[in-house]
């Protein structure tokens, strides 16, 4: 049997390369409280525009030290009060008709007290960042 | 001088290192595509304007406690699947008009006395204790967002014979002509109107 030619195969194993290459998402933030298991839901929209959207962590703390629920922004862990300046530095950095668009996207585990989720959307009002998204997986319809 | 061969690079290798960063790639790949469900807050509200006075039959009240209890219209316990069913008789129910005195020609529902007026009066309002799980809390939005969905996927298919998750994406496509396009918004819109969704939330209460 003769052997089977194997010079193009560099040049598959490139094509697969750049399609992964383009494809990847780096995750931006790296997650400093426990990972948050996500709801589920059947209801869901996708969120599109990645660059309009700012997410706020809601989770347990990786050692526990921290009674509670845990507030993760950017890469920093922190507080309700945060979110205003938070929020604001993400309108300075998109363009004035943007403004409108921008979403935050509430990605909290399942076993956050809904008063800590009220809290942060109180705080959003109040600078009238109106459109939200709580983050959930999505399941099929039964 | 002696022209000098250039000699040739050893390509051979090659493939082993596309595999190498191939499989780097690989690894360290998301394909999670973010979606949830979406929700727009009510405005600050000046804190001299009294709320509007609305009719207790034209409210649908849903009661969460910390225990994961559902309690609707403070009456009766429910599952999270049995919701959909109780929102949707509410919603549908039709049984007074609209504020400009229209009847609601689309609801087949009881048109009970007792129930809400018009889907354009009703209301869902969701109660729920500070120390709600947030799984508990997003299980009953999606149940009464899927309330809203069924009742909407209804009057797509009556009056345009099409789905409405069709009819939004139809919307959403960039290649219309002008007027298709305007035409697909306006009736986006009326769906929209037919069922407005409008669900309110109270301040969490602090008890146990």
């Amino acid at each position: 049997m003769p052997a089977v030619n194997t010079a193009s195969l560099p040049d598959i194993v490139f094509m697969l390369l750049f399609f992964f290459m383009v494809t990847t998402v780096m995750r931006e933030t790296e997650l400093k409280i426990k990972p948050p298991k996500l709801p589920e839901a059947t209801e869901v929209k996708k969120l599109e525009k990645k660059n309009l959207v700012s997410f706020v962590y809601v989770g347990k703390s990786i050692d526990g030290k921290i009674k509670g629920d845990v507030i993760q922004l950017n890469d920093k862990i922190s507080t309700v009060k945060d979110i205003r300046s938070f929020i604001l530095a993400k309108r300075a950095e998109v363009s004035q008709s943007d403004i409108n668009k921008l979403t935050t996207s509430i990605k909290a585990d399942i076993t956050t007290e809904v008063g800590t989720i009220y809290d942060i959307k109180s705080e959003l009002r109040e600078i009238n960042a109106l459109k939200i998204n709580y983050s959930t997986v999505q399941v099929a319809k039964k | 001088m002696a022209k000098r061969a250039v000699p040739e690079i050893n390509a051979g290798s090659m493939a082993d290192i596309a595999f190498l960063l191939l499989i780097f790639f690989l690894v360290t790949t998301t394909m999670d595509i973010d979606s949830g469900i979406s929700r727009k807050l009510p405005e600050k509200q000046d804190p001299n304007v009294e709320p509007p006075i609305l009719k207790e039959k034209n409210v649908f009240v849903v009661n969460l406690n910390r225990n994961g209890d559902i309690l609707v219209e403070n009456e009766t316990f429910m599952k999270v699947n049995e919701l959909k069913d109780a929102a949707i008789e509410f919603l549908d129910n039709g049984g007074g008009t609209d504020k400009d005195g229209n009847k609601c020609d689309y609801c087949k529902g009881k048109k009970s006395i007792k129930s809400s007026d018009h889907p354009k009066k009703a209301i869902i309002s969701i109660e729920s204790a500070r120390g709600t799980k947030y799984g508990t809390y997003i299980a009953v939005q999606n149940e009464l967002v899927a309330a809203y969905n069924v009742l909407r996927e209804r009057s797509s298919n009556e009056l345009y014979g099409i789905t409405f998750d069709e009819l939004l994406k139809r919307a959403k496509d960039e290649n219309n002509s002008v007027a298709k396009a305007a035409d697909l918004k306006i009736k986006v819109k009326r769906i929209k109107e037919m069922f407005p969704m409008i669900i309110s939330e109270a301040e969490p209460v602090k008890f146990n």
